[in-house]
């Protein structure tokens, strides 16, 4: 099984260990996984901003990029949702590309719902020390339907403590650029998650989308709690042992 | 009503410093969201409910011209009359020639946002007749001479203390002296002075949630049955409703009256579901003599058909208004005109104009919560992004939001020159971070570094790392 991996931008340039925690989660259970060069952005930016254009180019760019493949994964439900939702509307005037869009669209997976519902990973051996909660993404949720997949990956960790917190539907406040042009409400959206956070008495926050984890990591951080976060993947390919996000290298 | 919706950003950090308004929001917290919840599980058929709603608003709106007809013609049968009204002028100048031409002196009033929407009460005012608003929460914001804050909670941004202080400042004249202390006594007062309103009131003027063309029937959901006073002892009532509210048949009415209660206040049903027909009949004991309902349009036929059709589903239950992080954090009053949250950010665009109100449909972080609570399948993130696309297409968006997204996406079309300089950045921002993990400020960035620290890069991009990963692995082979 050939699977192209798109990192995504977010990734690429904060967190390239997500990126390597995701290759060998694919690996570990016998896919052979490759990275194309050619890609970049999934053009969600632009979309949500309304500017089709753009985000059709660079929707042509990763299709593409990656139909070559028998599968697209993302580690995250939103760059991943982009592709599955939103590319096959995006070129519903243009036959040729909307047949591709809806091609890849049925080949295009967001990482937990993959090693699950495809790979049919039922538990990993790997443990993590501490008490876990888990925030799910908008995307994930309802774009996917994805829910109990991650949970129960992290539900089988050994030595860790699952934590579910209260009001898991609500948004964290990120909403792509949506941070940037209110961050007022953005952040008091993040304080209500954060105290969601710390009243299920978790140490450890982990998500499936790294917009959401920076969003919820900077505002830990600058709260200055000692709330350790890492994005799934990592917690599950026994890659949490450095620092978390947000977190000092010397620590 | 004026709108402030182009204030919206400075709205917005109002509201989240306005302590008193936050405190409300808080006490409300996820009173509705807990209690939809309950009336949901409670209700397995939910899902096909939601379809057969969807379907038969769907259907009726292919037909609206034949069943807006076929209402009328039977609201004439019933001894009543309709007005079509095709702005919120024309409306209101019916309701005002109306009230004028059954000499009224004392006008109530209460349930219809659509009033809000063509500023019913302004123009009765000027036409010097102050109707009373007889739902509480309408009342209290009567009091306050403010507008609605939630379509069906009008009064959610009050506190108890604020409404204690409405009643000392209004009813002082009243012969109220004593400051009232707990709910029933608040409620108690109101209803003091709103029977004798009731008693004398020459027209009542009420909204409706639903309009039958089968029976020529206006159905309106009450708590308090103020809103059936309103309409059966005054000699006049008058209706106003928007046109898609029309459904062809009693049955019809009641799959929508099962999602509705339960998606707005988790009730099974509500305390009062009053069925309007016509004039007091011969046989009849009680009842206004005359029945007008104003059908209102207000750009609404234009939405037939169009991106935004979907939004004439809307039964105005106000699921996506509680649902909404936003509105949760800011209340209504910041969105700027008469509908708030999510539906609001839809409308209020199409009914204003969008240069009016560029910020609404931003003001979203796309969730989708909205839609996936609302009991006739709206896809109000959909409809947000078709407005931004609009005002992309406008350039309305500030010079640097615009420049910024295009060089992106520029650069994102050339994948060589892109991991060139995403690498350069990401080695730039980690030594900025001095290995602390974080930056606290960083250039252009300041509406995420003011109240968020920014995780640092790692040193080297993934794509970076990974060829000189395959190299390496390459080379020992």
């Amino acid at each position: 099984m050939r699977i192209g991996l798109f990192a995504t931008c977010l990734v690429d340039l904060v967190r390239p260990s997500v990126g390597f925690a995701t290759v060998k989660l694919l690996q570990q259970a016998g896919c052979e996984v490759e990275v194309p060069l050619a890609q970049t952005c999934c053009g969600q930016p632009a979309y949500n901003n309304g500017d089709r254009h753009n985000a059709a180019s660079l929707a042509r760019q990763v299709i593409d990029t990656f139909y070559q493949y028998d599968y697209i994964v993302v580690p995250s439900g939103s760059c991943g949702g982009m592709i599955k939702v939103h590319y096959p509307e995006l070129f519903k005037d243009d036959p040729d590309y909307h047949a591709k869009a809806t091609n890849l669209a049925s080949r295009c997976f967001e990482l937990t719902s993959f090693l699950v519902d495809v790979l049919k990973v039922d538990a990993l051996t790997v443990s993590y020390e501490g008490k876990l909660t888990y925030h799910d993404s908008c995307s994930s949720l309802r774009e996917w339907g994805i829910k109990q997949q991650p949970r129960q990956l992290l539900h089988n960790l050994g030595g860790c403590q699952f934590m579910e917190m209260a009001n898991t539907e609500s948004c964290c406040g990120f909403g792509g650029t949506f941070c940037m042009k209110y961050p007022a409400v953005s952040t008091r959206m993040a304080n209500d998650k954060i105290a969601s956070i710390q009243a299920s008495g978790a140490d450890t926050l982990v998500a499936a989308d790294l917009g959401c984890l920076l969003n919820l990591a900077g505002r830990i951080k600058r709260l200055g709690l000692p709330i350790k976060v890492f994005h799934v993947a990592e917690v599950l390919a026994d890659m949490a042992q450095g620092p978390g996000i947000g977190e000092d290298e010397s620590t | 009503m004026k709108s402030q919706s182009y204030a919206f950003s400075t709205n917005a950090q109002k509201a989240l410093l306005d302590t008193q308004l936050q405190r409300a929001l808080n006490k409300a917290g996820s009173g509705f969201i807990d209690k939809r919840r309950a009336a949901l599980d409670a209700l397995p058929e939910f899902e096909a409910l939601r379809d057969r709603a969807r379907a038969i608003k769907e259907h009726t709106l292919s037909h609206l011209d034949e069943y807006l007809v076929h209402f009328e013609q039977q609201v004439v049968a019933n001894g009543g009359q309709v007005h079509w009204a095709r702005t919120p002028a024309e409306a209101a100048n019916l309701v005002v020639d109306l009230c004028r031409a059954a000499n009224a002196q004392h006008v109530t009033k209460g349930k219809t946002m659509v009033g809000e929407e063509i500023g019913v009460n302004e123009a009765l005012q000027q036409a010097g007749i102050t109707p009373i608003e007889t739902d509480l929460g309408e009342y209290i914001i009567q009091l306050a001479d403010e507008p609605p804050s939630h379509i069906i909670a009008p009064a959610i941004h009050k506190t108890r203390e604020q409404i204690t202080a409405l009643f000392k400042q209004h009813h002082a004249r009243y012969g109220l002296t004593k400051p009232l202390e707990t709910v029933p006594e608040i409620v108690n007062e109101a209803r003091q002075v709103m029977r004798q309103e009731f008693l004398q009131a020459d027209v009542g003027i009420t909204g409706a949630n639903l309009l039958i063309a089968e029976t020529g029937s206006t159905v309106l959901v009450t708590n308090e049955g103020n809103g059936d006073l309103t309409a059966s002892l005054p000699r006049v009532h008058i209706v106003i409703a928007s046109i898609e509210k029309v459904v062809p048949t009693l049955e019809d009415a009641t799959v929508i009256l099962r999602l509705l209660a339960r998606s707005a206040t988790g009730q099974e049903i509500t305390s009062y579901t009053s069925f309007f027909s016509g004039s007091k009949r011969d046989t009849d004991l009680d009842g206004p003599e005359a029945f007008h309902v104003v059908l209102v349009d207000n750009g609404r036929t234009e939405m037939l058909g169009n991106e935004y059709h979907p939004m004439l589903r809307c039964i105005h239950c106000g699921a996506c208004l509680n649902h909404c992080p936003v509105y949760s954090a800011i209340g209504g009053h910041a969105y700027g005109w008469v509908y708030p949250g999510p539906m609001g950010s839809v409308l209020t665009p199409l009914m204003i104009g969008l240069q009016q109100a560029p910020d609404l449909p931003q003001a979203s972080s796309l969730c989708g919560r909205c839609a996936e609570v609302c009991p006739m399948s709206i896809p109000l993130p959909e409809l947000l992004r078709q407005h931004r696309f609009k005002l992309h297409a406008q350039h309305s968006a500030p010079l640097l939001t615009r420049l910024t997204l295009g060089a992106w996406a520029w650069l994102a079309r050339r994948p060589a020159i892109y991991r060139w300089i995403m690498n350069m950045i990401s080695r730039v921002l980690h030594h900025l971070s001095r290995k602390h993990g974080r930056l606290r400020r960083l250039p252009f960035a300041s509406p995420w570094t003011r109240s968020r620290d920014f995780p640092a890069p790692q040193g080297e991009t993934f794509m970076s790392a990974w060829a000189k990963k395959s190299r390496q692995e390459g080379g020992d082979k």
